[in-house]
């Protein structure tokens, strides 16, 4: 099961690294972005600066960013609920991050990649999934692709570049 | 003498492998050392990385020798390796400027003394 663009999208509860329950609540904003990522993989690193400061820029525009942690910590001890908590507790996030233990919606997502993102309107639909922008290593960029899609969203108009490709890690799945 | 012996090993699961090599490849030749073979194994499972001591693609050695040595806690295993530009940055890859002068300082000139 993968989501489609233009598909309306299942709401989810997953906790926080404190334990509270937060739910995607699309109605809850215009937009939400929801970003998968994880606590060792380079791209995600390289992206996280770029992703914290659109979830500052947007959040004054009704826009909600969540991250989601999809690893199999018991394979991987660096994506621990723990590990998640000490980066949160260093102030590494702008937005909540929470732990996907089971898997399932990064499955129900279709989510290939750390990072791999997608945006969400109001109406529960998805309206963009991809890369935050073409390259990792260039600061400069800015999270474009993403800061585009959510200026459409925002506008009220179709996303002119919809899709692109994820570009990070493998996420690593149970057995 | 015997030739050096410069190595990368990789895992499919991560996609830097393809810039790691090429960087690698233009440190040789920027260094004037393109004549050295660079040998490139694909690790597959949790088996290889354990048994080749792999704690993340790519990881580069040179004469069997880390040049970016990993901390002694550094877990084995399939994942992609965090390195860190001379700027701070998280990077997938080597910075190329340390990865040159690690090559530099590693491999014998070979116009060196006979």
């Amino acid at each position: 099961m993968t989501l489609a663009l233009n598909d309306s999208v299942e709401d989810f509860t997953l906790p926080d690294t404190d334990g509270n329950p937060i739910s995607l609540a699309p109605a809850d904003a215009t937009a939400t972005v929801v970003v998968f990522t994880c606590n060792h993989c380079p791209y995600a690193l390289a992206w996280h600066d770029r992703l914290n400061d659109v979830a500052r820029d947007f959040a004054r525009r009704d826009v909600r960013l969540l991250y989601i942690n999809p690893n199999d910590a018991d394979r991987y001890p660096g994506d621990s609920r723990e590990a998640m908590k000490a980066r949160v507790d260093d102030g590494a996030f702008a937005a909540p991050y929470l732990h996907d233990e089971s898997q399932t919606v990064a499955r129900a997502w279709g989510a290939r990649t750390t990072p791999d993102v997608f945006v969400v309107s109001r109406d529960g639909v998805l309206a963009y999934r991809g890369a935050p922008d073409a390259d990792h290593g260039d600061p400069q960029l800015r999270a474009q692709w993403l800061r585009s899609a959510l200026d459409d969203v925002l506008a009220g108009d179709a996303v002119t570049k919809p899709e692109t490709e994820p570009v990070g890690c493998s996420i690593k799945w149970r057995p | 003498m015997t030739a050096p012996t410069v190595e990368l090993l990789y895992w499919d699961g991560c996609p830097s492998h393809p810039q790691a090599l090429a960087e690698l490849r233009a440190a040789l030749e920027s260094i004037g050392r393109g004549d050295v073979a660079v040998s490139v194994g694909r690790i597959e499972d949790d088996g290889q990385a354990e048994a080749s001591r792999f704690v993340g693609s790519p990881t580069i050695r040179i004469d069997g020798v880390d040049p970016f040595p990993p901390g002694d806690d550094e877990p084995l295993g399939l994942t992609c390796r965090v390195y860190r530009l001379q700027d701070g940055r998280f990077s997938p890859t080597p910075d190329p400027q340390l990865l040159r002068e690690q090559l530099a300082r590693r491999l014998p000139d070979r116009t060196g003394p006979a």
